[in-house]
């Protein structure tokens, strides 16, 4: 993979004082996103306000689509055009983007999109936080695929993560999601952004051999196939539906296997590359915490009280929640008595903590059904019981 | 004849299809290959550069016509072929960018894309095949179907009031605005040639049959019947008002090139408009290439 240094023009230098929502514009500018397709819906919209804002001055197109359907098929074209992309909504414009997130998975095309999550279903909690759509991220769109997400807890991982979204979604042709939510989109905080040339950049795998010999679907060794991009003369096809290598349609079970395998493959097999997560005193830890996003800041709190009353809680923080990280989960499950899983829905991370932990631990989820963040007690109860 | 033979012969526009993906899949006797015979040509006469000729289409009948042509093509989901169509322009303002679709891509589920698009003055041209129903699935009531007319969700006739696509481009905005039949080839290919030689949003209806469905369903003979029929039917009117567009049940199709006026684009817009608040800070966004 090649890597670059952020263009300057993007980057706003220094310390600044930014809420979530205005970091992730940000963090896209200076991942050297020159193309926003978005529709206005709260908690989100500040992001696509401020990203109307700059970019006349960095150089690039901001367009306000019809809806979200229309956002996410405008940002495919315009990958497919040579540009970086991006886009944010949250929880009901999500659902409208799942039917091009499909297609952006079939294409293999490197998007970046930001949710900023409130409470559901339906329009639900507008300004208020949730953590809710954390298996419709993986889950959402038709079929088998395989997405990568990351979860910010501050402003600062807002910035941070775009520009690591960015670089994702480039090196492994996939849509790549930075799931936060209305707390840390709405808290404001210190941001720095460093210099330009600290700033690093994956360019996107540009084929350059002959031009009648391209195949848009054939795997490298890799497993990522190269990209071209509309204009250069490579005259390709590529569609939605089920195809070879050509990019063209085949509708049988043999190429579905080819092509769907392929789809999940790429992402499992490199999910020890992609995976991020941040483990604290998880040595001698009897219990351990699961938890991504705000919820791991508010744990904070009830992880002091537990170990002011003796108890060894160690932690894990998912940076990276999908694709999951179940070799770890499934290690330590052995080890400890049990994970708690506090998370601002009625319960989705603990159910793949379970499915990792197979039988060897207790897993208890702290669920709370979204409008706010847990109350530290409720977490430090969760820990007690789980020691009875 | 021997067959060694006869296969050698070449098609004309055969520099401009996937050779490897023909036979297609179109039923004998419709019109959608015959457009596509027209574009090839329209592209040929006028000369582009068919490196930055791209087609985007959504789904259905003539959503397959993206799959067919030898040029950067993208088939894409249910009705945003128009978003796509522009989110790839407006990446590469240098493009080229052509909608081939259906009636109920362009106008049904993706109606609101449609009207949008031709509001902002998107640099596109739209080729809408108009066969009246949804034919991929099997010829179901369509945003086109005339009133009276039977579909296979509407099989005792249709009652919904239609949409005339030419009325709906230009009341949104659409600077080119035409509408033929399928056996105008040469005003098809006119008409194509004429959207490809300016910018803004060019909207090209051509009515054609459905032999398989529409025309079976209705017993309105085989697909050569049909297209001599609406031809027949059709009188050209250039420049009418659009409002006076609406198509009957096997009644008269007015045809013809009804709108064709300059008008800036969403991108001259946007650079102009910015440009005049912004100063010289503004840095102009990919001045497009004629």
């Amino acid at each position: 993979m090649k890597k670059v240094k952020a263009d300057p023009k993007g980057v706003l230098t220094g310390a600044h004082y930014l809420d979530g929502d205005h970091s992730l514009a940000e963090g896209g500018l200076a991942a050297g996103c020159r193309f926003f397709a978005g529709y206005p819906i709260t908690p989100s919209t500040e992001t696509a306000e401020r990203f109307s804002e700059r970019i006349p001055f960095v150089g690039g197109v901001f367009v306000q689509m019809e809806d979200e359907l229309a956002s996410m098929a405008a940002l495919i074209g315009a990958s497919w055009g040579g540009k970086k992309v991006m886009t944010v909504t949250s929880g009901p414009g999500f659902s409208l983007m799942m039917e091009n997130i499909g297609l952006a998975c079939m294409m293999e095309t490197p998007v970046v999109i930001a949710n900023v999550q409130r409470g559901g279903p339906s329009t639900g909690l507008p300004t208020l936080t949730g953590q809710q759509d954390m298996m419709q991220v993986r889950w959402g769109s038709h079929g088998d695929y395989e997405i990568i997400a990351l979860s910010p807890d501050s402003p600062q991982e807002c910035f941070d993560f775009i520009i690591e979204a960015f670089n994702l979604s480039e090196i492994y042709r996939v849509p790549t999601f930075v799931m936060t939510d209305e707390c840390v989109g709405h808290m404001t905080e210190k941001v720095i952004i460093p210099p330009a040339e600290e700033i690093e950049l994956v360019e996107r795998k540009w084929y350059k051999g002959p031009k009648d010999k391209y195949l848009p679907y054939k795997p490298d060794k890799d497993m990522i196939p190269f990209m071209v991009k509309a204009g250069d003369g490579y005259r390709f096809h590529t569609t939605g539906l089920t195809r070879d290598e050509r990019g063209y349609p085949v509708i049988n079970a043999e190429c579905q296997d080819f092509c769907v395998r392929h789809l999940v493959d790429k992402i499992k097999m490199n999910a020890d590359k992609i995976i991020k997560i941040e483990e604290d005193q998880i040595d001698d830890a009897e219990i351990i915490l699961i938890s991504y996003g705000i919820t791991s800041r508010v744990a904070i709190k009830a992880i002091q009280q537990a170990r002011k009353a003796g108890i060894k809680v160690g932690t894990i923080r998912l940076i990276t929640v999908w694709p999951f990280p179940e070799k770890r989960i499934k290690e330590l499950a052995r080890k400890v008595k049990a994970y708690i899983v506090p998370e601002i829905n009625y319960g989705q991370i603990v159910l793949e903590v379970e499915r990792c932990a197979q039988g060897q631990t207790q897993v208890i989820g702290v669920p709370h059904c979204g409008g706010g963040v847990h109350n530290p007690d409720d977490i430090f109860k969760a820990i007690k019981e789980a020691l009875k | 004849m021997k067959e060694e033979e006869r296969l050698e012969e070449k098609s004309p526009i055969e520099n401009l299809l996937r050779m490897d993906r023909i036979p297609h899949i179109w039923c004998p006797g419709c019109g959608i290959g015959t457009v596509v015979t027209s574009f090839a040509e329209a592209l040929r006469k006028s000369e582009v550069d068919l490196d930055k000729v791209v087609v985007v289409s959504g789904i259905g009948c003539t959503g397959r016509v993206a799959g067919y042509v030898k040029l950067d093509s993208f088939h894409t989901t249910h009705g945003r072929a128009v978003p796509f169509a522009t989110g790839l322009k407006l990446a590469n303002p240098e493009l080229k960018v052509i909608v081939f679709s259906g009636d109920g891509d362009i106008a049904g589920i993706g109606g609101n894309h449609f009207i949008h698009a031709a509001r902002r003055n998107m640099d596109l041209i739209i080729i809408c095949v108009n066969n009246f129903n949804y034919a991929m699935t099997g010829g179901q009531v369509a945003a086109t179907t005339p009133r009276g007319a039977n579909a296979s969700t509407a099989p005792y006739g249709n009652f919904e009031y239609s949409f005339s696509l030419p009325y709906l481009a230009e009341a949104s905005g659409a600077t080119y605005v035409a509408r033929w039949t399928a056996l105008h080839l040469r005003r098809v290919t006119k008409s194509i040639q004429e959207a490809l030689g300016k910018r803004g949003f060019s909207f090209i209806e051509v009515i054609t049959p459905c032999v398989t469905l529409y025309a079976r369903r209705n017993r309105l003979g085989d697909g050569l019947n049909l297209l001599k029929y609406y031809y027949d039917k059709s009188e050209i009117q250039h420049g009418a008002d659009t409002r006076t567009l609406d198509i009957s049940y096997q009644g008269k199709l007015i045809v013809g090139k009804f709108i064709d006026k300059e008008k800036p684009t969403f991108l001259d817009c946007m650079n102009e408009h910015l440009a005049k608040v912004l100063g010289n800070k503004y840095q102009p966004y990919g001045v497009s290439h004629d």
